[in-house]
């Protein structure tokens, strides 16, 4: 498939999905400035310190980082034309993912359990918005990945379908780096 | 670092070889290792924020170089990007501004 170059001298796609992280940057921004402001203004706790849970968190942080890795690794096989390689690495950013998620829903079913929900203060309102956006995210990125590797099960991701890849991993990976910043202005500067 | 060019549909693009995303990988894996142990730390307390920052920056700048390709790519990519992340950190400085969090009025 050919995509046509921009003025640039990138392929629109490419342009499209960094215009689109650009907006993404700037709603994420927004929504962390909308945490960072009301932070310490609970007037009811549960408080940060009283409830997050920062080694479950730190190995979700880790697994998300190493899905990273697996993405990137898929790319350059599906670029060099190792299909088996390419499905081994799809299917470790699917199975990373899902447990990033599985990680956040065990979370939020704790929180919930500990009293905190959107409606009980502040912090509960602002920390499930941001956190379940990223959430969104992650599980949209997830069935992308398994788009992927059921064109690659058919034999019809081969080099050709490159763009493809990085676009999906381009996303894949601003997930990864908003993900970044979330845990450190979230879990670890309480 | 080793670097390997690689063809895509439509043109040309280097990006890193394996054993430099490997080694990205472990590096992000240590930096992620180190602010948990600051947090656990009581005497770096005092400088936790600004230690953090540094970190999370340092984990942020090597996925977008490395893994999103932007020290491979055209530059026009990174002033797209680029431009992303200052509105969005002039829109959190802004709102905190606004609400007190930082500056003149802050934890009143």
């Amino acid at each position: 498939m050919e995509s046509h170059a921009t003025t640039f001298g990138v392929h629109n796609r490419k342009m499209a999905m960094w215009v689109f992280i650009a907006s993404e940057c700037m709603f994420f921004g927004s929504l962390i400035a909308t945490y960072l402001s009301y932070e310490g203004k609970s007037l009811a706790g549960p408080t940060p310190r009283e409830i997050l849970n920062i080694p479950l968190t730190s190995v979700s942080t880790f697994v998300l980082l190493m899905s990273s890795l697996s993405m990137v690794l898929a790319l350059d096989a599906v670029q060099s034309g190792n299909r088996r390689q390419a499905r081994i690495w799809l299917g470790g950013v699917i199975v990373l993912g899902g447990l990033f998620l599985g990680g956040q829903v065990f979370e939020f079913n704790h929180f919930y359990h500990e009293g905190l929900t959107l409606q009980q203060n502040l912090f509960g309102a602002t920390f499930f918005v941001l956190t379940g956006f990223h959430g969104a995210h992650v599980t949209v990125g997830v069935i992308w990945m398994i788009t992927l590797l059921v064109m690659s099960l058919r034999g019809k991701l081969g080099p050709d379908r490159g763009l493809d890849v990085e676009v999906a991993g381009l996303y894949w990976h601003f997930v990864d780096v908003v993900w970044i910043v979330i845990f450190t202005v979230v879990y670890l500067i309480q | 670092m080793a670097e390997q060019s690689t063809h895509e549909a439509g043109g040309a693009q280097a990006h890193a070889s394996k054993a430099t995303y490997w080694l990205i990988a472990l590096i992000l894996g240590i930096l992620t290792m180190l602010e948990v142990a600051v947090f656990y730390v009581p005497l770096l307390h005092s400088v936790i924020v600004p230690f953090l920052l540094v970190l999370s920056a340092a984990k942020f700048a090597l996925v977008a170089m490395f893994f999103m390709h932007l020290k491979f790519d055209k530059p026009v990519l990174t002033t797209v990007f680029a431009g992303g992340i200052v509105v969005a950190t002039v829109i959190i400085l802004a709102m905190m501004l606004l609400f007190g969090a930082i500056g003149p009025g802050a934890g009143m």
